[in-house]
């Protein structure tokens, strides 16, 4: 196999294969599209500013304009640095991460008195954070493609990346509570008036490390396996280390009472498993062992208490959130309200009163915009969300390797998940665990560590798009890592 | 890998078509039930976004909203305090509005449909549409000296009611309910204190809240008669006619005789209608009414208004303040003929006769407005929140013509000779003619006598200015006189407001 050519040389050469269609970068499309995805989050802010402030203010444009700039730099760096990559996947996460600044940007002026709202500076309070953390995430996007030319390459550092993941996910507990707690779950790292949560990432080191583990295994893993019940079991020795890393990340997730993020990386590891051995018993026994965990904790909750009484109430609360309106019940009420208020319509943009929701920057922001966009806005979110993921998984089609494969496809599995799971939460479908939704909850961390994931997603997708030229491999840097390591087969040696 | 990978991307989408699903349940099917929930205070804090329009009385705003730091953006002040109290009414974040807030409280809040223009407009300027105002018939002055001459009676009288209107069209010169209250703490944000505000006075046994003007029913004493004499003018009887009188008049079936108030009222066996007016003669009248007949009472009394259980006061006939129906009662024996005890006692406004002070006010406006009765009202316009858009001017209606011009003329004469010559001399007011009639009723056995006073003023081309009524319960002797001169302080204000017509 010889690496060939320079990166972005125009796919002129393709068209003379037998079989390959003519590659199209599709820049200008994503161009197009970020423009329209930067109107609209102008417009929001616009609206907001005339419902909340009952006038629009001269430069009610800038966070938006700012935004643009950001996005705007990281396309032209697409254009050179991933020039194949999926047109529609930064505009669909462009215009999550606006409106979400937009809103957080509504929640200050709500807060804020008159005196203040008129020298709300851009940077300021919680919608300028964010707009500071995003252009953080963009620069680091764009690093990310800058390093990482071919995905591939992420695999040489796999193991490394798996005891990341663990150390990262541990760092939080390890720490005295002065400075990992808050409101009673140990995530955090602060230091100063900075708080960062070091799970966000561990998110992505592990599914490298389980991509990287999964593709190595996965023949031994399918075929040499013992079968009981009816089911193949492979050998401890074969899925060992994996299921070692993702216990021990569960179980410091649980000590953290972190329960959303465990249920995302019990999530994430059955479906990798999945995709990895193609056989659905590993689906059936992830649910089983999902559904008898959660029932088992919840009768544990009821009965023994203990570290299990947290699960238990959350149950309880979502049973019957009316039960206790005021005190335990009363986020989801409001919650509930909050959406119900917003009917199909909603209030409008700033119409509506997110104040009165607990954590609606975090949690329950979701909440927060549904009761301002109504059913048909938030049906629009869930579309572009369904979008990146449903981009990420073909991306993940089309790629050639098995190992982007696996981390695209988890990666974009994850990311739905993680949706599910908070907007179920929040509308009382399942159990209310705490979880950010992506791109639109304040935080740093969690807006780093998605745009990190998108990265990733477009260098897949990249390498997914991209012409094959010369003999059938793909088109990588000059200089990148040895190919034999994962592309060649794996020995398979039935006992 | 790819035969796995679609069907995760299956999954997904099952995934997010149950959030589908599940956001239509709650935004759409559930909507309704969430929005209009008990925990949900995001209806009341939009309703507290708009400024509430004012309710104005004489030119002055006596309900305004003032804006605060708080979630609810406006707060509602009355700064009239307990002096505007019952003809205002008041509006409280948690507890039940009363009144003409409540009336009103569409077109204050800025919702009504009349105000839709106003809305879209304000759409388009990106300004908060604010409540209209209601601008009252009260005249300041004569509210101000309805409430200081009640509060500071010369009785020392705890409980009453005073009203004044307009004969001529029903408007609501005064309303006064005594002892009042201070509707500000009600409106407060913190509905606690709010909550115990309304407690403390709702535990009051005078009952502060009570609109004694509207909705109190007493004996109206001997202020019935004049109902008694305008049915005595239709059958027959004049000015003039030779009723039976005495001091003492013993009913045909009952042991209980009827006295007058003094040996020295109508001692003969025979008196003029007009002296038996005059000098309130309680034998005369209860002569006259078993003469009559239950019948012709009772039917005169409800042409007054009696009986009416469905009259408000507030906008013309929509809504308002409702008030208690007055009632003559049960006249008859358990065969169905008259029982001339009951209507000898009945006919001086005892035994079961109930009348509200708005029906004294209206029986003396009607004579005075030569017998056409004007539907009482409160509301005289609804402004826009701009202040010049007129969505509403009160046209007065008659209600009803109990009797007709002449007997009215008759009872007008009567019933000045009471304020020139008889008992409510106390009502005089230089430069007009006042006519009315006084009434003490007795109540029970271990309560002091109520003092009512009915009254009108005419100018001096006899047109009507002000009719009144006045009710000091529980005043014992003299309370008639001090409900007069209260009456006569009443109508002098409402003649000298140029506002207040």
């Amino acid at each position: 196999m010889t690496a060939a050519a320079t990166p972005a040389s125009p796919p002129a050469t393709a068209g003379g294969q037998p079989g390959v269609r003519l590659a199209r970068s599709r820049r200008n499309a994503e161009l197009s599209l970020l423009l329209v995805a930067m109107v609209l989050v102008a417009a929001y802010a616009a609206m907001v500013e005339a419902n909340v402030l009952e006038t629009v203010t001269p430069d009610f444009w800038v966070p938006a304009a700012a935004l643009s700039a950001v996005f705007l730099a990281l396309h032209v760096a697409i254009r050179f640095l991933a020039p194949f990559a999926d047109p529609a996947l930064l505009p669909a996460v462009a215009l999550l991460n606006g409106l979400g600044v937009g809103f957080l940007r509504r929640l200050d002026l709500a807060r804020a008195t008159p005196a203040e709202r008129a020298d709300l500076a851009i940077f300021a309070g919680t919608g300028g954070r964010q707009l500071a953390w995003t252009l953080a995430s963009v620069v680091l996007a764009a690093g990310l493609l800058l390093v990482v030319r071919d995905h591939r390459s992420i695999s040489r550092y796999a193991y490394t990346l798996g005891l990341a993941g663990i150390v990262l996910v541990m760092i939080p507990a390890v720490l005295p509570s002065s400075i990992s707690e808050i409101n009673g779950a140990k995530l955090w790292v602060r230091v100063g008036g900075f708080s960062i949560q070091p799970g966000e990432f561990a998110k992505l080191a592990l599914l490298a490390f389980f991509a990287y583990y999964l593709v190595r295994k996965r023949e031994v893993l399918s075929l040499a396996s013992r079968r009981i019940l009816g089911v193949d079991f492979p050998r401890g020795r074969d899925l060992g280390p994996v299921v070692v890393v993702w216990l021990i990340s569960l179980l410091v997730l649980v000590f953290e009472k972190d329960l959303g993020t465990s249920l995302l990386y019990f999530g994430m590891f059955v479906v990798t498993l999945y995709i990895a051995t193609e056989r659905v018993s590993w689906l059936l026994i992830g649910l089983v062992l999902f559904f008898g965990g959660a029932y088992l904790a919840y009768v544990l909750g009821s009965t023994v208490g203990g570290p299990f009484a947290n699960f238990y109430l959350r149950a309880e609360i979502w049973l019957d959130p009316f039960a206790d309106p005021y005190e335990d019940g009363y986020q989801l009420v409001q919650g509930l309200l909050a959406l119900g208020t917003g009917g199909l319509f909603g209030a409008g943009p700033g119409g509506g009163q997110p104040l009165k929701l607990p954590e609606v920057q975090n949690d329950f922001i979701f909440a927060g915009i549904g009761e301002e966009i109504g059913l048909f806005g938030l049906s629009a979110l869930l579309v572009i969300y369904l979008l990146i993921v449903e981009r990420g998984l073909r991306a993940a089609l089309a790629v050639r390797d098995s190992f982007g494969k696996l981390l695209a496809g988890g990666l974009a599995f994850t990311l739905g998940l993680q949706v599910f799971v908070i907007v179920g939460g929040i509308s009382k479908l399942i159990p209310l665990t705490g979880q950010t939704t992506p791109f639109l909850s304040a935080g740093g961390s969690s807006l780093m560590a998605n745009w990190l994931l998108i990265a990733v997603l477009l260098r897949v997708s990249d390498g997914a798009r991209r012409p094959v030229t010369g003999g059938g491999g793909v088109t990588r840097p000059a200089g990148g890592p040895p190919e034999q390591l994962h592309g060649a087969p794996t020995e398979v040696i039935k006992p | 890998m790819n035969a796995p990978l679609r069907r995760v991307g299956v999954v997904v989408i099952v995934l997010f078509g149950l959030l589908f699903a599940n956001l239509n349940w709650i935004q759409a099917y559930k909507a309704d039930e969430y929005r209009n929930s008990d925990y949900n205070g995001r209806v009341q804090v939009a309703e507290y976004k708009r400024k509430r329009g004012n309710i104005e009385a004489g030119g002055t705003a006596f309900a305004v909203s003032k804006e605060t730091s708080g979630e609810l953006t406006y707060l509602r002040t009355y700064p009239g305090g307990a002096q505007y109290a019952h003809v205002l009414g008041y509006k409280p974040v948690n507890l039940a509005d009363r009144g003409i807030e409540k009336s009103e409280n569409d077109f204050l809040a800025g919702t009504s449909d009349q105000l839709i223009a106003n809305r879209v407009k304000d759409l388009f300027t990106g300004d908060q549409t604010a409540g209209g105002n209601v601008l009252l018939t009260i005249s300041k002055r004569a509210q101000d000296v309805a409430f200081k001459q009640l509060r500071d009676n010369r009785n020392g009288v705890t409980k009453g009611a005073a009203i004044a209107i307009d004969p001529r069209t029903g408007a609501v010169q005064a309303l006064v309910s005594m002892p009042s209250f201070d509707p500000n703490p009600l409106a407060s944000h913190d509905t606690d204190e709010a909550a115990a505000a309304y407690n403390e006075l709702e535990r009051n046994p005078d009952g502060p809240l009570k609109n004694r003007a509207l909705g109190e029913v007493l004996p109206p004493g001997s202020t019935f008669k004049i109902v008694v004499a305008a049915a005595a003018l239709e059958n027959g009887v004049t000015q003039e006619t030779q009723i039976p009188a005495g001091a003492s008049y013993t009913p045909p079936t009952s042991g209980t005789p009827i006295r007058n108030a003094a040996q020295s009222i109508c001692p003969e066996s025979q008196v003029p209608l007009k002296e038996a007016v005059r000098e309130s003669c309680n034998t005369g009248f209860a002569q006259l009414g078993v003469r009559l007949g239950a019948d012709a009472i009772k039917e005169k009394a409800r042409q007054f208004g009696f009986e009416q259980d469905d009259l408000t006061v507030g906008r013309l006939g929509e809504g308002g303040h409702p008030v208690a129906a007055s009632r003559t009662g049960s006249m008859e024996n358990a065969d169905g003929g008259d029982d001339p005890a009951a209507l000898a006692q009945s006919s001086i406004g005892q035994r079961d006769v109930r009348m509200t002070p708005l029906q004294g006010a209206l029986i003396a406006a009607t004579v005075a407005n030569g017998g056409s009765q004007m539907r009482p009202y409160l509301v005289r316009q609804l402004l826009g929140p701009d202040r010049t858009t007129d969505y509403y001017t009160a046209r007065p209606r008659e209600l009803r013509k109990p009797v007709s011009g002449q007997v009215a003329t008759d009872l007008r004469e009567m019933m000045v000779s009471v304020v020139e010559d008889g008992t409510g001399r106390n009502a005089r007011i230089s430069g007009y003619t006042v006519g009315g009639k006084t009434g003490t009723a007795q109540s029970g056995p271990n309560t002091r006598d109520h003092g009512w006073f009915i009254g009108f003023a005419l100018d001096k081309d006899g047109n009507p200015v002000s009719a009144v009524c006045v009710l000091l319960e529980e005043a014992g002797d003299g309370g008639s006189a001090e409900a007069a001169r209260i009456g006569g302080q009443i109508m002098r204000a409402a003649i000298a407001d140029p506002g207040s017509r």
